[in-house]
């Protein structure tokens, strides 16, 4: 057995080696499945994998070579944000994290002047902006069910948060829909190929650039239905089936409908912030704190 | 040597530096006025940290009939000049303020000053006032020295515009003396006279280029400012109608007081506060601010007059704490928050985003003292620490940018990195202290939902945190893509920057990230044990947090070096253009051959975050809460 103080840092070795593996599989998944739902029969499920190996081998051609710096701070601390979700960290703590990494995918995009990657960084941003409300009242929302940020003391909960917070748990399968980067979401890039704004915000990244790219959206995908884990983390068995679930409705949402401008993104995310998230918590603050106080 | 010697020199100190600055005919004698009298404020400042840290609260007497006649005479004279000014430029709406508040003030000195005892204890001190004094003490006197070569500059860029430079500094250092005043005094007569001379000063700094725009602002200054100076005399005037002895006049008799006292001056006091900090509907003074030279948008943004508002609103929080009337302030700081964030995304001048990010900083202050709870205290205190340094840091390398590229507006600062590498670098570190992890402001934000969720109705600050904040993270985020996007080849300007200002804007720099990392040890030296003295127990953020912190931060100042492991020749590839229609050398060919350079601009939203959008609403909504505030507050008179 591993001693009780060192769980959190075993936890977070755990994910930094294993959780590229799993997201690698879950992006194989999700092309294969997509790949059906076309009636295509669809790449090999190690396809993503192969693609980045391939990626590492390449040439690294650059704009500007701080494009370099920018990638590998987004990669860095879309790993640390990861790994401090997976040890048990604050939410708060995890969630600023996240954002400072995304911030350094957008000024990567910014630093080579191409209008493509202009215009992705640009809409990278509002999708920030779109999402990281909800994400925020997710965190407040399971503050307030178990009385905790930490994901460690979240994750031990007996309480079956998702019944305490469901328009918070809708709310943040919308939010996620953008974070996966899909339709009617994938504003600032896409894995489709009817991406009209070339690549967006990745346009000018290439070579093992690129790669970095791919594997911090694998540890950014573990992470992200991490959170779909806290929802029903009484139950593990549950749980897991919950994400296989949520992500399913994500690939089904993804090759369903078309995407939608910039201006319906932020929109209809607010919209749901503002209705479900808000109203959720505000039944459950009025329970909370004024009828058993 | 006492400490009540180091409260008085800070006060005196400027002052007397003023006068000779007013007398100084050569830069040359200026330059060096100024910068030993930094040199001594400054580390006045530091010695009174020293002395002082570990000493809790103290009050001193300091005798003061001949001052409080001396702060009469003044602060008439100042009104006579202020209403001869307003008839020459037909301002009524300052004649009749000016004109109410001095009537009130004799009516007051007419009808109380027989009465009012002697207060025993005229300055004190506790571990706030330090935070204060350092904050004033630093970087306004950085900000004073700035001024030297910014002023210089700005004369030679704008020949039309009378060289004031004596009357100028003069008045930066009587402002620095005043803020020491009202930070040191716990006589209310004397905030009162401290609190007009920086509304004065103000006044005159953002008139300075003596313009029509400029002139019209510093009225509307004036004039919003005035209104919390006449609400402010209201309150004195009602502390001594309870005790005409005027017990109640010291700042820390009255906080103690209790709720059925305190409340209806604190909200009057509030109010001035509220004017002060630029809070809606009082918001566009501060805007219209930035007509002045930049250094005086520094000082007024950063360590002098809105601080000033939250100071005071932040020492009446243990009054407001609980009350329906605290709410109304807190909202009124909340609803700023929010919507001044959002309207700071339409903006593509670079000083007023500065200022809108200002107000909503602000607007976060007013919300965590108005909700008054132990824990929101302390991230009040910190904010002020944070936004401080970040916002004049930013203030003083867009003035800089300015003189060089000559312009303030953030489309042109495309490609910064390359024309001013170093500069650039410092607002990167400026803006990244504005919002990201793990600096300033971030800490305080997330100490702010930790601490909203436990308090009365904390819901509503929280989402207005949620959506404030990440309209926050936008504006900021753009401006910074524009400075680091590396367009054609460019020139670099940077090298006719006078060494004084690299001083400046090192220290600056500096101070943004060490303060970043230090915060726990001035949290456990300073804001903590006022905490505790005031509401007997105090928060702090888990140790652990604050490893993880570090940690990041470290990473942070690590992660550049990789770029030192870079292959020496780097395949460089032209940004992709588009293919067929390019040229090269970001061009495209436009129709008959022409070819045009590319030009990308950031978004803006005006149709959703605009001036014209927002405003109203906000207003509106400011002005109601301010109303309820103050029925409340009629009902607690009668």
């Amino acid at each position: 057995m591993i001693p009780e103080p060192w769980t959190p840092f075993v936890n977070a070795i755990i994910y930094l080696l294993l959780a590229p593996v799993v997201g690698g599989l879950v992006a194989g998944i999700d092309r294969k499945v997509t790949a059906r739902m076309q009636g295509r029969v669809g790449p090999p499920l190690l396809q993503p994998f192969y693609d980045v190996g391939k990626l590492f081998e390449k040439e690294n051609l650059v704009v500007t070579t701080t494009q370099n710096f920018y990638v590998l701070s987004y990669l860095v601390f879309m790993a640390v944000s990861g790994a401090l979700f997976f040890s048990g960290g604050d939410m708060l703590l995890v969630i600023f994290a996240f954002t400072l990494s995304h911030i350094f995918l957008v000024l990567g995009a910014y630093a080579s002047y191409s209008p493509y990657s202009h215009v992705g960084a640009e809409r990278e941003l509002i999708q920030i902006i779109a999402y990281e409300p909800m994400i925020i009242i997710t965190a407040v929302g399971m503050y307030m069910v178990t009385k905790s940020f930490y994901v460690g003391t979240i994750v031990q909960s007996p309480i079956p948060i998702v019944l305490y917070l469901p328009g918070v748990f809708i709310g943040y399968l919308i939010v996620l829909t953008i974070k996966l980067r899909k339709s009617p979401f994938d504003l600032s890039t896409s894995h489709h190929a009817h991406q009209e704004l070339v690549k967006g915000v990745t346009t000018d990244f290439a070579g093992p650039n690129l790669g970095k790219l791919e594997i911090a959206h694998w540890y950014e995908y573990v992470f992200l239905l991490g959170v779909v884990y806290l929802f029903f983390a009484w139950n593990p068995i549950l749980a897991i089936a919950a994400i296989i679930i949520a992500y399913f409705l994500e690939i089904l949402i993804d090759n369903t409908t078309s995407r939608v401008k910039w201006q319906m993104t932020l929109r209809s995310a607010w919209l749901v912030a503002g209705t479900l998230g808000i109203i959720n918590l505000g039944v459950l603050y009025y329970l909370r704190m004024v009828v058993v106080p | 040597m006492q400490i009540v010697q180091l409260l008085i020199y800070l006060i005196l100190f400027p002052l007397i530096a003023a006068v000779f600055l007013l007398f100084a005919k050569k830069g040359f004698e200026r330059g060096w006025i100024v910068k030993l009298s930094a040199l001594g404020i400054g580390a006045v400042s530091l010695w009174l940290l020293v002395a002082g840290f570990d000493k809790g609260l103290i009050t001193y007497s300091v005798s003061g009939r001949i001052f409080d006649l001396a702060m009469l005479i003044i602060e008439l004279v100042i009104a006579a000049y202020l209403l001869w000014l307003g008839l020459r430029h037909k301002k009524y709406s300052v004649v009749i303020l000016v004109l109410i508040q001095a009537a009130l003030l004799i009516w007051f000195e007419a009808s109380f000053g027989h009465t009012i005892v002697e207060l025993p204890n005229n300055l004190f001190f506790d571990q706030f006032s330090i935070i204060m004094a350092l904050i004033i003490g630093i970087i306004g006197s950085l900000i004073c020295v700035y001024a030297l070569g910014y002023m210089e500059t700005y004369h030679e860029h704008h020949k039309d515009i009378a060289d004031r430079r004596g009357m100028f500094f003069f008045v930066l250092f009587v402002f620095l003396s005043a803020m020491f005043g009202l930070v040191f005094s716990n006589n209310l007569m004397w905030i009162l006279f401290f609190w007009e001379i920086t509304t004065f000063c103000s006044f005159i700094l953002i008139g300075y280029s003596q313009t029509e725009e400029a002139t019209n602002n510093a009225f509307l200054a004036l004039a919003m400012n005035m209104l919390g100076g006449v609400a402010f005399v209201a309150a004195l005037i009602y502390i001594a109608t309870l005790d005409p002895s005027g017990r109640l006049l010291e700042l820390g008799a009255l906080l103690s007081s209790g709720y059925a006292i305190a409340i209806v001056p604190a909200v009057l006091i509030c109010f001035a506060g509220l004017t002060k900090a630029a809070q809606m509907p009082f918001s566009s003074w501060l805007v219209g601010a930035m007509v002045a030279p930049t250094p005086v948008s520094a000082l007024l943004h950063s360590s002098t007059m809105v601080k000033a508002g939250v100071y005071i609103i932040v020492r009446f929080a243990p009054v407001l704490s609980g009350t329906t009337e605290g709410m109304m302030i807190a909202m009124v700081g909340g609803v700023t928050f929010l919507l001044t964030s959002c309207m700071a995304i339409s903006q593509s001048n670079a000083k007023k985003v500065l200022a809108y990010s200002t107000i909503a900083n602000l607007g976060l202050i007013v919300a965590c003292a108005g909700v008054g709870t132990y824990n929101l205290m302390w991230v009040a205190i910190l904010l002020i620490i944070f936004h401080a340094i970040a916002k004049s840091l930013l203030f003083l390398c867009v003035g800089t940018v300015e003189h060089r590229i000559g312009s303030r507006d953030i489309e042109d600062m495309g490609g910064l990195i390359e024309r001013m590498p170093k500069l650039a670098i410092m607002m990167f570190i400026g803006m990244a202290g504005m919002f990201l992890a793990p600096f300033g402001m971030i800490i305080s934000k997330w100490a702010a939902i930790e601490a909203f969720i436990q308090a009365p109705f904390g819901l509503i600050f929280i989402i207005i945190l949620a959506f404030g904040g990440s309209a926050t993270l936008f504006f900021w985020s753009k401006w910074m893509g524009k400075i680091i996007s590396v367009m054609r080849h460019q020139e670099n300007v940077e090298h006719s920057i006078r060494q004084e200002k690299w001083v400046v804007l090192w220290i600056l720099t500096g101070l943004v990230v060490i303060v970043a990392l230090i915060f726990p040890l001035i949290s456990s030296a300073l804001i903590e044990p006022f905490i505790m003295q005031i509401y007997g127990h105090t928060t702090r953020l888990s140790e652990a947090n604050i490893t993880i912190m570090l940690l990041m931060m470290g990473l942070l100042i690590i992660m550049p070096f990789s770029m030192l492991f870079q292959s020496k020749t780097p395949k460089i590839a032209p940004p992709y253009m588009g293919g067929m229609t390019t040229v090269g050398d970001m061009k495209y060919i436009g129709s008959a051959g022409v070819s045009r350079n590319l030009v990308l601009s950031n978004y803006y939203l005006r149709n959703y975050f605009g001036e014209e959008r927002l405003f109203m609403p906000g207003t509106l909504a400011c002005w109601g809460l301010i109303l309820i505030a103050f029925i409340m507050v009629a009902g607690v008179i009668l």
